[in-house]
């Protein structure tokens, strides 16, 4: 700090207060909410402090979801979209950290045309092409099936430009040292280029993480069997059912599971998560 | 950028490629193709027989008052949207560099939406406005405002502008409190011997030099209202009351899959495809300058 001004500074933290409590406020209703029963939860005003039926709110959603006839149990999606969150990121990761490998270390025909091919993906996001890519999804029989929810998400720019972005940055020394002593390019990847990436991609892991995990449009197309839902397409799917009772202690238990891996993976990858999606865009 | 040094190899390069650019053939370009191609055709109303139409489509789409209706909408929408998550984020940023104290503390929490989907986040502000259980709607209540999004349509587009902007706060924070740290110390030091207060050394030397990152926000904030706030639409309003939220993506979605309007969606997507690539492009405009310099 430059100067010492007591006022402004408790003025900061008067701001930065009032951010958090607008920041939070939803998060911590959400999870009062979850911790009543279905009476208290019916009337207006709802209470502000944690209530007694947590574990019990929390076991039924497990096991029977919603607790309707037909609803699925959020073990299911929870495991639904583990699957699809990881399959996203590490696929993500693989297929881009190899073609940012090719596009920065080698020269060959049509290098430019590939760079501008992954480049445009950027424009044009799953949302804006959704009709069309569902067709393409269903016409190869991938509707309702792991592979319809993650490899479809894998076509994207942004991960092979950190890649690029990271391996510009790392001297030519080392490719020359390693070519001088005869190391085959793959080896140079694995031994040189892979270690020296370990911050980058813990990064890119926890932004496709989240990314993969927070899909809501795509999921909801491309399955029809329940065994295949994930559980953010549920919890808003049921929220947008006109209900006559609505059991509101259940949906926000469930709208707290929704929550909770994605915000574990942030609060426990901060450092590398911002650094990360900081230097992306650089 | 290029590198000086690099390898001589024949396949490996293409064999390096091939797995992201067959996914990209094959998830990107062919529907979007697929796109482009349908949005000249117009089927018939039992499906099966389509017929090549020109910019019959295009031309149907601007003569609908609903549409400009909507394009009006998510203009208005996304200046909210990116006014409003730019300047809460700005100010916390500043706010959070200032202070020394509990500053760790507090960005832990901020960046939480980040993690929290839209679609998520649509339904924790949904049960805080929720017409009869809300817990703002009954304090708002207290002091005479009667809010209800459910039939209100001003209302509800308001309240998917906040939900939006929560969500999407932590990251222009990020982005912020980043660029406030790389400005040099010594230049505000030397500004404050000089004489200058924290009101005049922000807008004189910390605001003009977080102008390239305020910039790249503002087309990033606009991508995000364009189409990131897909999922908060849907778990809110579903594009209503009446249209009062159907922005554009929205509508894409709605002819397509619910009004199986193949022909409509299509041009419409390619309109706002084309949104995009100018977005983009002026994105990318600035940061090779920036690279620069």
């Amino acid at each position: 700090m430059v100067e010492n001004r007591p006022w402004l500074t408790a003025l900061s933290h008067f701001i930065l207060i009032i951010g958090l409590v607008v920041i939070a406020f939803p998060i911590w209703m959400t999870f009062v909410a979850s911790t009543h029963d279905q009476t208290t939860m019916l009337q207006s005003p709802v209470p502000i402090w944690p209530g007694s039926h947590l574990i019990e709110n929390y076991k039924t959603v497990l096991t029977s979801g919603y607790n309707r006839p037909g609803s699925v149990p959020l073990s299911v999606t929870l495991t639904n979209s583990l699957v699809m969150a990881l399959g996203v990121a590490i696929g993500k990761i693989i297929i881009s950290i190899i073609s940012a490998f090719a596009i920065v270390y080698f020269r060959f025909p049509l290098r430019m045309t590939c760079f501008w091919a992954i480049f445009v993906t950027l424009m044009l996001p799953v949302e804006v092409r959704i009709v069309p890519t569902y067709g393409v999804v269903a016409s190869l029989g991938m509707l309702d099936s792991y592979s319809g929810l993650i490899i479809p998400l894998i076509a994207s720019a942004t991960a092979t430009f950190l890649f690029r972005q990271f391996f510009l940055s790392v001297p030519d020394e080392l490719a020359e040292a390693a070519r001088v002593d005869g190391a085959s390019p793959m080896r140079f990847f694995w031994d040189i280029l892979l270690p020296m990436s370990r911050t980058s991609i813990a990064a890119m892991f926890v932004i496709q993480f989240i990314y993969g995990w927070n899909q809501y449009l795509w999921p909801l197309l491309i399955t029809t069997r329940q065994s295949f839902y994930t559980v953010v397409m549920t919890v808003s799917r049921q929220a947008s059912v006109v209900d006559t009772v609505p059991a509101w202690n259940l949906l926000m238990a469930m709208a707290m599971l929704a929550m909770l891996p994605p915000v574990l993976v942030v609060a426990l990858m901060q450092r590398q998560f911002v650094r990360g999606l900081v230097e992306t865009e650089k | 950028m290029e590198k000086r040094v690099t390898f001589n190899e024949r396949w490996l390069p293409y064999l390096l490629v091939a797995p992201q650019m067959a996914i990209t053939l094959v998830f990107f370009f062919w529907p979007s193709g697929q796109m482009i191609w349908q949005s000249v055709l117009l089927e018939d109303a039992f499906g099966g027989r389509t017929k090549f139409v020109w910019f019959e489509n295009f031309k149907s789409l601007f003569a609908d008052p609903t549409y400009f209706d909507s394009v009006r909408l998510t203009i208005v929408f996304s200046a909210l949207v990116a006014a409003l998550g730019l300047a809460v984020s700005l100010l916390l940023a500043v706010m959070a560099d200032r202070v020394i104290r509990g500053s760790s503390f507090y960005k832990a929490i901020l960046v939480w939406p980040y993690a929290v989907a839209p679609a998520v986040a649509g339904v924790l502000w949904g049960f805080l406005f929720n017409p009869s259980v809300g817990i703002v709607n009954w304090l708002l209540h207290g002091v005479g405002i009667d809010f209800n999004y459910v039939v209100n349509g001003n209302q509800a587009l308001l309240l998917v502008v906040f939900a939006a902007v929560w969500a999407q706060v932590s990251y222009n924070f990020l982005f912020f409190l980043a660029g406030l740290q790389s400005i040099p110390k010594s230049l505000i030091e030397a500004a404050a011997i000089d004489g200058a207060g924290p009101t005049r050394r922000f807008w004189d030397i910390v605001f003009p030099l977080l102008a390239p990152t305020g910039f790249f926000l503002l087309v990033i904030n606009t991508l995000y209202a364009l189409v990131g706030t897909f999922g908060v639409v849907a778990s809110l309003t579903q594009g209503g009351p009446g249209q009062a939220t159907n922005i554009l993506v929205y509508k894409v979605y709605n002819d397509g899959f619910r009004g199986q309007d193949l022909g409509g969606s299509s041009a419409q997507s390619v309109i706002l495809m084309l949104l995009m690539i100018l977005l983009t492009f002026i994105q990318f405009r600035f940061i090779e300058r920036r690279v620069h310099y």
